[in-house]
């Protein structure tokens, strides 16, 4: 009920990417970091951004987001051509970006890092009870059980509940695609499971989820489809059932599988 | 850490379980007023007690509370440039400054009350944006902005009153806002609507809170806390209400002094302003994570720049204090230990130099502890030198107070 915009769209457009970027090229002066990009985003399934470092995820992730232009390509959502120009942008979209450091302020409470930027009622008499059930529904729509209270102060959370406060404000604004940059990269065993199933739970709301990881392990228990990053290009987008774990790493490695046959053609194979 | 372990949500608040709450965050380091409050009480025990006939006397109460007022209403500006984790070392000045042309402007130009009080505050406001821009546009740290301003203040104040000179007040409003006291009615019809208020607010809240559905204090708590509070209020009206003056039959003294209505109001709205407002959170939000809150669409500089021009206004307003204290304005008046004692008093009442933490009735805490230590050590008969050096060490240790909480802060906070 806190996602509303979501759940429609889950069973309607599953069969079409909700976010489709084809040819991407991006430079940064003579560094060539995006050479011909092609991604696809569907509703309700985890898409998994795997490459080694260097291979231009960030990049990648930043442009989506409207944090730099791509300098090429075509960047459709929902089936439209969409031209994005900075974060407000994106946002206005619906989608929404949870970085690795989180952003959050650790001297403010829940709610408030929630709705940060974005309170409700009127400037000069914020509505701290709207929000804070509206916070409270959002986590309780994701199933979220481990935050005592919802005004606790940030800096009283550990490691995984900061991480779900960060996803749950991702998601607070009917947002479509959230992206979410390395989420279990600071994380304990425990804490990385609970986000996990959270990413799991994001999707099965309808949810197009994109997941950057280092870990195999997280990317094969949670992801539907890994696409692979290798040297600015996209090697190869998949289904998770297609590969194994070794064709995965050969790919981020050498940027083809000599097993699947694939090479660098940007092959999108369902 | 214990708040991963499951526990239902919304669980009904128990007086036990908020006091057990406090008490962890008390011991997470998140000690907010306590050790002013706790020190405060200490300090006026043992003054009362080696100065039973002077210290505790309902004159000297009165005296401690206008001595106070112009550092207290400083603290007040200042931590909203403290919240951010700035500093405005140039705000004693910045009263004086206004102050000199208030003066000026009543004194001798003639002008009406009303554009000169305007006059005042506006070259406050002006400072304040001129502070505001070099540090949040131009990028220059504010602690040397300010310090520049420091010393071109006290030109400016020179060149506005003239060299050496003093510019005496004599318009009634200006003298009384900080020496003449209400008549004892209004002291008495200004306890009722305090306590009222402060009750009256507090149950509105728990009540809108629980038709909602949200976990409110106990009604238990909210009687004891209004309870406490109108008995302290009440407590205070009634000391202040007796006749104080040494010699009744020459000049009656008594009644709530006038200053009090302008510390009250000045707490009232400013906490308002960060409590419930946008820009509010905004404050502490940038002074918590400056990044964070531009990614979240605030306007970061914008935020800096109105903190330091609310910094500057009131701190105009603690200039008119100030002057009215010594009926009078002086290339001193803002001057030398003004701006470090409101900076004290602010960091004592438990307002965090690192920025994001903070609330204005810190101020206030913060403000009766420095001038109890001054008034006391005073009425001991202790030379000026005594009273910089402890003076200084209480703020060296309300800093440290101030270090450690944060140190613990961050070492509890992640696991």
């Amino acid at each position: 009920m806190s996602v509303p915009a979501a759940e429609e769209a889950a069973p309607t457009t599953s069969g079409q990417p909700l976010l489709s970027l084809r040819g991407i090229q991006k430079s940064f002066g003579a560094v060539h970091v995006l050479r011909g990009v092609d991604l696809d985003v569907r509703p309700g399934h985890v898409t998994a951004l795997v490459g080694d470092n260097g291979a231009g995820k960030s990049t990648l992730i930043k442009g989506i987001a409207g944090i730099h232009a791509f300098d090429e390509g075509e960047y459709h959502f929902e089936g439209k051509p969409v031209k994005v120009h900075g974060p407000r942008d994106a946002n206005q979209l619906g989608i929404e970006v949870v970085y690795q450091d989180l952003a959050l302020c650790d001297n403010l409470d829940v709610v408030d890092n929630m709705f940060l930027g974005r309170e409700l009622g009127r400037s000069v008499r914020l509505d701290d009870n709207a929000m804070e059930q509206r916070a409270r529904e959002t986590l309780d729509g994701l199933s979220v059980r481990t935050l005592k209270s919802v005004r606790t102060h940030v800096s009283a959370l550990s490691g995984g509940q900061r991480q779900t406060v960060a996803i749950a404000r991702a998601v607070l604004w009917n947002s479509k695609v959230v992206i979410l940059d390395e989420p279990t990269a600071a994380l304990g065993v425990a804490q990385t499971e609970q986000v996990l199933l959270l990413v799991r739970r994001l999707a099965d709301r309808g949810l197009g989820v994109v997941l950057i990881s280092h870990n195999l392990n997280d990317v094969f228990e949670v992801a539907d489809d890994i696409a692979v990053l290798y040297l600015g290009q996209l090697v190869a987008q998949v289904r998770k059932d297609d590969v194994t774990r070794g064709e995965v790493v050969e790919l981020i490695t050498t940027g083809s599988s000599e097993k699947r046959g694939t090479d660098t053609t940007n092959g999108v194979d369902r | 850490m214990s708040a991963t372990t499951q526990a239902p949500p919304e669980e009904r608040a128990s007086l036990g379980s908020i006091a057990r709450g406090y008490l962890d965050k008390v011991r997470g380091g998140d000690v907010g007023s306590l050790p002013a409050v706790l020190g405060l009480i200490a300090l006026v025990i043992v003054f009362s007690v080696l100065r039973p006939d002077t210290f505790t006397t309902e004159l000297n109460f009165a005296n401690l509370i206008g001595q106070s007022a112009a550092v207290m209403v400083l603290a007040m500006g200042l931590i909203f440039v403290l919240l951010l984790g700035e500093i405005d070392l140039s705000a004693g000045f910045t009263g004086g400054a206004a102050a000199a042309v208030l003066g000026v402007t009543l004194t001798n130009h003639d002008w009406p009350l009303v554009p000169a009080l305007l006059a005042g505050i506006l070259t406050g406001t002006l400072i304040g944006l001129f502070i505001g821009l070099l540090v949040a546009r131009v990028g220059i740290p504010s602690f040397v902005v300010t310090l520049a301003l420091f010393l071109a203040l006290q030109g400016v104040m020179l060149w506005i009153i003239g060299e050496g000179g003093t510019i005496g007040l004599r318009s009634e409003f200006v003298l009384k806002l900080n020496n003449g006291s209400m008549p004892i009615w209004l002291g008495w019809l200004l306890t009722v609507l305090t306590v009222v208020g402060y009750a009256g607010t507090n149950l509105l809240k728990i009540r809108t809170r629980r038709a909602k559905g949200l976990s409110a204090e106990p009604m238990l708590l909210w009687a004891i806390k209004s309870g406490a509070f109108a008995i302290l209020v009440v407590a205070f009206t009634a000391y202040l209400s007796r006749e104080r003056s040494p010699n009744p039959a020459l000049k009656s003294l008594k009644g709530v002094p006038n200053v009090v209505v302008i510390i009250l109001a000045l707490v009232v709205l400013l906490g308002y302003a960060l409590s419930r407002t946008s820009w509010g959170k905004h404050v502490y939000a940038t002074g918590g994570n400056a990044e964070a809150a531009r990614r979240s669409g605030i306007a970061v500089p914008w935020v800096k720049i109105s903190c330091f021009m609310t910094c500057s206004t009131i701190a105009a307003l603690a200039g008119f204090l100030a002057a009215s204290r010594t009926n009078s304005v002086s290339p001193n008046t803002g001057g030398s230990d003004t701006l470090l004692l409101a900076v004290g008093a602010a960091v004592i009442g438990g307002t965090s130099l690192f920025g994001g933490k903070g609330k204005i009735t810190d101020a206030v805490i913060g403000g009766l502890v420095v001038a109890v230590i001054r008034n006391g050590i005073i009425l001991l008969d202790q030379p000026s030198s005594v009273y910089y050096m402890v003076t200084g060490a209480v703020l060296l240790l309300a800093a440290s107070v101030d270090a450690i909480s944060r140190r613990r802060a961050t070492a509890s906070g992640r696991v």
